[in-house]
């Protein structure tokens, strides 16, 4: 096997990784949100509602501050 | 930090950004103009002697409207937006103001160190790596400073999820601190030169090939992560918060963002095409420029989709219209660079005046509408006074619209025209033209592109004017706008 054609390989197979890891990612965003995990579109709302005093969409447990 | 009622943002650091936005904009696009100027009418050159050069100022535009203007923008806005939707205050660590203070200080002493240093000469003679050596050090510096904000708010934060602009923020500090870093290895000359070289002027660490590679790797991303990645960590916030209206699809944004940053990184290859570079690397530089344009329309077209149903603010708000002009603009350049990177075009259109048409729909539609767009929604909010004057905004999108339509044309036409003259070639396979008949047939493209340079021009004057006139003579607010920003 020359180098060219273990270039192909590679770009084939390479080629391969990236599109399923690219459907995987999309897959996996949509799966969490259908099984309830995750609810990604409410941190659309953070550039909404951003007061100093709003209520946080989800706070952060380790901030000192007293709401 | 503490507990205070009437606790509020604190804008300090970022009027002080604001500021320089507002004047690196005007002395950058000015010595643009004026460069445009000389390639039309060349006895310009010699108004100043040296300094008035092409040569001379043409570094000093690129280098002022990306690191001084761009730059800016894009930390008028991080020290805004951050606070916004982290939904903490700057005022609550003295820490971090003081380190946003230190980082403006330095930015600027550094940025006016650059500009008389590049009018003196001394340049590393990098494309937008220009800045000679002690300059770089104060730009790592600035950089480290930045990164001290970025992370130090971050650490305080009441908003446990990191909105999206700040992964594009988060993003760029680290895109340009790896890139800048590897590109401006190099060293002065006079320590390789056994004492005869100069101390203030360097050569850099790769050689030949490999130094072109790595100074594309950079020039190529320092538009990814100055001109592309932070622009949309802004859009994402403004658009939404202008309109009212979330943000199309956050997942979206999410996927847009991972391709984003896969991709681009790859895609410098295509600044070398057709030359002595291993053509692997120019294969990897065209397919990666195509596949680019998955996640930039994917972030463009979410924005689009953001203005669903509410359409008729594109009639009502200016500044709606600014940024979705922008949005659309960043469409248009993102499927351009793709088209310029595909071999057989490239052979067309490289080193012809395509390439600066393709710069300046992307930088001058996009980058530069994008920031005013953001510090006009900004102002209301951070001087408590309404936008001085509507009529001026309308004004101002309706000549830049025009400079900007007027200036990719014009060098769309000369770019392919130059490409197409220097390949002709007669039965004998002579070629058919000198360099200078394609100067004297490109002449009256450069006219317009110097007459769209004023149009943009005074487009930016009027901003800087309205936006002076905001801060200082509008009229007051008793409370900050939701959502649409006040304009007189």
């Amino acid at each position: 096997m020359d180098i060219r054609e273990l270039q192909a390989y590679a770009y084939f197979f390479m080629t391969i990784l990236l599109v399923v890891a690219l459907y995987g990612y999309i897959l996996h965003l949509y799966r969490s949100e259908k099984k309830g995990e995750k609810d990604y579109e409410k941190y659309g709302k953070i550039a909404l509602d951003d007061e100093v005093d709003s209520t946080p969409i989800e706070s952060n447990p380790k901030s000192k501050s007293e709401k | 930090m503490q507990s205070n009622a009437a606790l509020e943002y604190d804008y300090s650091v970022a009027k002080l950004f604001t500021f320089t936005t507002i004047l690196f904009g005007i002395l950058g696009m000015v010595i643009g103009t004026l460069i445009a100027a000389q390639l039309a009418f060349p006895e310009l050159n010699y108004l100043i002697g040296e300094y008035g050069t092409f040569s001379r100022l043409r570094p000093l535009h690129t280098n002022i409207v990306i690191f001084g203007f761009t730059l800016s923008g894009i930390w008028a806005t991080f020290y805004y937006v951050g606070q916004r939707v982290l939904k903490v205050s700057m005022a609550e660590s003295k820490f971090l103001m003081a380190i946003g203070k230190i980082h403006f200080y330095l930015y600027f002493v550094g940025a006016l160190l650059a500009v008389i240093t590049l009018l003196l000469g001394f340049s590393a003679s990098k494309e937008y790596a220009e800045f000679e050596w002690p300059i770089d050090v104060v730009i790592v510096l600035v950089w480290v400073l930045w990164g001290i904000s970025i992370f130090g708010i971050i650490g305080i934060r009441r908003e446990k999820a990191l909105y999206v602009s700040m992964w594009y923020f988060v993003a760029t500090f680290l895109g340009v601190a790896m890139l800048y870093l590897f590109n401006n290895m190099e060293v002065p000359t006079y320590f390789v030169s056994g004492g005869i070289g100069n101390i203030m002027h360097s050569v850099s660490m790769y050689s030949g090939t490999n130094d072109a590679m790595v100074q594309w790797w950079y020039g190529h991303n320092a538009v990814a992560f100055v001109f592309t990645v932070p622009i949309i960590a802004m859009i994402y916030y403004f658009l939404p918060k202008e309109s009212g209206q979330a943000v199309y699809s956050y997942k979206l944004s999410l996927l847009s963002f991972w391709g984003l940053m896969f991709v681009y990184l790859w895609a410098g290859g295509h600044h070398l095409v057709w030359s002595t570079v291993p053509d692997w690397v120019q294969t990897m530089g065209t397919v990666f420029s195509v596949v680019l344009i998955l996640p930039s329309w994917g972030s463009a077209i979410n924005m689009l989709l953001t203005m669903k149903g509410e359409w008729n603010q594109l009639t009502d708000n200016p500044l709606i219209k600014l940024m979705v002009l922008s949005s659309t603009f960043y469409m248009l350049s993102t499927i351009e660079g793709p088209i310029q990177a595909i071999k057989s075009v490239n052979a067309i259109a490289h080193f012809t005046d395509w390439i600066p048409g393709h710069v300046h729909d992307g930088v001058l539609g996009w980058v530069a509408l994008m920031i005013m767009a953001a510090l006009f929604h900004m102002a209301p909010r951070m001087y408590k006074r309404e936008i001085y004057s509507r009529k001026l905004i309308e004004t101002q999108f309706w000549l830049q619209t025009t400079g900007i339509v007027l200036y990719f044309t014009s060098l769309w036409i000369a770019g392919i025209t130059q490409g197409m003259m220097w390949r002709a070639v007669d039965e004998y396979g002579n070629l058919m033209y000198s360099f200078i008949d394609t100067v004297d047939v490109l002449h009256p493209y450069y006219v317009i592109r110097t007459v769209a340079g004023v149009l943009y021009l005074a487009g930016v004057f009027i901003f800087a004017y309205n936006m002076i006139k905001t801060m200082t003579s509008s009229r007051t607010l008793t409370e900050e706008p939701m959502f649409r920003s006040p304009m007189a």
